[in-house]
């Protein structure tokens, strides 16, 4: 596997140590690798939203498992990032009910907002624009899911104001 | 309006919160059930019903139930699908995010049926906003008794936890999710041994959807034989039914089984008729896997009776002339809808979401997908057409879980009611360079150029 060379500050501080220790309070004592997705969830979440390989080998250590079964895990589910990604990160569902609403639409004229194509990140860093597969919000289409929520019946305006939100801080990602 | 089981409190203010549902008759079945019934009594009240899996496969879940081996001495669990990934559905999301009590409270009744001590709701990790109302929900239920130590001083004590994924499609097939709730990679398990015999940490398992466990607090409270009362023939009660697309409005229904297609689709209670008026062309009745239905065998079946909204209604004919109930998720697509585009747009989705351990769906997937991109893309060939039928027909029934069916069927049925879309695709790649080429094109006109 080849190793990733972005650099990451680990930061494991108390109060995610203390999350990390319920979640795993939730598998009987001997079946802890079950607590693995919840705490990468976590772990994502205080870390910029993405898990370098020396943070998955930090979480492996936490829940005494061998770090390929964290490797494993962190290279099936889209959910994980492997890499440094916007700290907005627009993911638009472009399945097909979306899609018949607007989607592709809606994600191009977020990309030329932003100066980008789909997939890239702007140059400060700020917004990441991908297309996922279906959010499970086919009524309430065209969205998007921006951290822990959803942003659903999407139009032009609604975009530019989420975009203007983003920028003056004012965007929740993670309900906390 | 027809009777409501799932949704009838929905719109009670402030029913999100324990202290509002409960004084709305909340929790009354754990009560009923931990005091007056035994397991298997419960268990029996949910055969009579005759409910069945709400998630798409349609089994009985009181049969499913009885299949848990009792005799093994291991610990047993319950564990909730609620990794709702299906494109076209989102009914679960909806009772979860609303009602989440509700959900608890039918956890707490089938787990006392199983004897189940220690139960989990598998949410997917997209959800995360659901998952944390239901993470406050079940800490609002500990608090108030309804989980934990012997349960209303009885014999009966229940763990309870949420538990989210993090982006895999495949982790709504029962075995994957297993696999996944252990902390593993969400490939599925070659059956059997089945979940009830060996499912989580080889323990004895029942895995089931949202919304067959929401259905059984009322299964309880009003008996299998008054559920069963409603709907028609085998398929009983109400499903929730949650429809997109080209259509007035949106969103989650509850219905009772055996309405009409026709008027579900057009009566203003539900879905209100086509937006902006414009023709149908084309549904998908019960979420992206399942055959799409041209418009001629909507609302009649090929036997020219009405279409209902029931297990065998909408699957009457088989795949020729059928569909299926499945998840309930309803597409609706007009006129300018591209059905090569829409197929493509399915395939992409499941090669996407294909775990990769069976060769036929690992690689069959993206080959369907290949090939209907450069059909819809203007370059396709004639016998690519055959070509795609050739694939899908080797994928489906050759992998371990369903996902490789659920990849063929549409592509299947595609190609079986809109050849010649395929065909003008084909022939007239210059009409159909932007993604909007059906918008001034329509069917009619496509069927009659080819």
């Amino acid at each position: 596997m080849e190793k990733y060379t972005y650099k990451q500050e680990i930061n494991i501080t108390p109060e995610l140590m203390e999350r990390i220790n319920e979640l795993a309070s939730h598998y009987p004592e001997d079946k802890r690798k079950s607590a693995l997705l919840p705490v990468l969830h976590e772990v994502q979440d205080a870390h910029d939203n993405w898990l370098s390989q020396d943070l998955q080998i930090r979480v492996a250590e936490i829940l005494n498992i061998q770090p390929i079964e964290v490797f494993e895990v962190v290279t099936f589910y889209t959910m994980f990032n492997q890499k440094p990604i916007g700290k907005y990160m627009f993911e638009f569902c472009r399945t097909s009910c979306c899609m018949i609403r607007g989607a592709e639409d809606m994600m191009d004229y977020t990309c030329q907002k932003l100066g980008i194509k789909e997939g890239e990140t702007t140059v400060d860093g700020m917004f990441t624009v991908v297309g996922v597969e279906c959010l499970g919000a086919c009524g309430y289409a065209p969205m998007m899911q921006l951290g822990d929520f959803y942003k659903e019946h999407l139009t032009k305006d609604k975009i530019d104001e989420i975009i203007t939100d983003c920028r003056a801080g004012k965007i929740t990602l993670h309900d906390k | 309006m027809g009777t409501k089981i799932l949704l009838d409190k929905i719109n009670i203010p402030g029913i999100k919160t324990y202290e509002v549902y409960r004084a709305n008759g909340g929790y009354a079945s754990v009560e009923k059930a931990l005091k007056t019934l035994t397991p298997d009594e419960v268990t029996e009240e949910v055969k009579t019903s005759g409910l069945r899996g709400r998630g798409g496969a349609g089994f009985p879940m009181g049969l499913k139930w009885s299949f848990i081996d009792k005799k093994s001495g291991k610990p047993r669990h319950l564990v909730c699908n609620a990794d709702e990934s299906e494109p076209g559905t989102f009914k679960d999301r909806y009772l979860m995010e609303y009602i989440p009590h509700l959900l608890i409270e039918g956890m707490i009744t089938s787990s006392y049926a199983l004897g189940a001590n220690l139960s989990y709701i598998y949410i997917r990790g997209e959800y995360m906003w659901v998952y944390k109302i239901l993470e406050r929900a079940i800490k609002e239920a500990y608090a108030a008794g309804w989980l934990g130590k012997n349960i209303l001083g009885t014999d009966f004590s229940l763990d309870l936890h949420v538990h989210c994924g993090a982006g895999a499609y495949i982790c709504g097939e029962e075995t994957a999710l297993i696999e996944s709730l252990e902390g593993k990679r969400g490939n599925p398990r070659i059956k059997p041994p089945f979940p009830a015999v060996s499912g989580l940490w080889t323990n004895p398992t029942v895995v089931n959807n949202v919304e067959s466990i929401s259905a059984v607090p009322w299964i309880v409270m009003n008996s299998g034989e008054e559920y069963a009362k409603i709907g028609v023939g085998r398929s009983t009660g109400t499903k929730l039914i949650s429809a997109s697309g080209h259509i007035k409005n949106p969103g989650v229904y509850e219905i009772e089984l055996g309405l009409s297609v026709e008027e579900f689709m057009n009566s203003d209670e539900y879905l209100g008729g086509m937006m902006n008026d414009r023709p149908l062309k084309a549904l998908v009745p019960g979420g992206s896997s399942v055959p799409i239905l041209p418009a001629n065998l909507i609302y009649k079946t090929a036997a020219g009776e009405d279409r209902l909204m029931t297990y065998e209604s909408l699957s009457d004919g088989g795949f020729a002339t059928g569909s299926m109930l499945g998840s309930g998720g309803f597409i609706v697509y007009n006129d300018t809808t591209c059905i090569v585009r829409n197929t493509w747009n399915f395939s992409r989705f499941y090669h996407h979401e294909s775990c990769g351990q069976c060769t036929p769906c690992r690689e069959g997937t993206g080959w369907l997908e290949k090939v209907l991109h450069r059909i819809e893309h203007g370059h396709g060939r004639m016998e690519d057409i055959d070509l795609l039928w050739d694939i899908q027909s080797k994928i489906e029934g050759n992998t371990i879980c369903p996902l490789g069916d659920a990849a063929s069927w549409p592509v299947a049925a595609a190609i079986r009611h809109f050849r010649e879309e395929f065909e003008y695709h084909i022939r007239f790649p210059e009409r159909i360079k932007n993604r909007d080429h059906f918008v001034n094109e329509p069917f009619e006109k496509v069927r009659n150029l080819v």
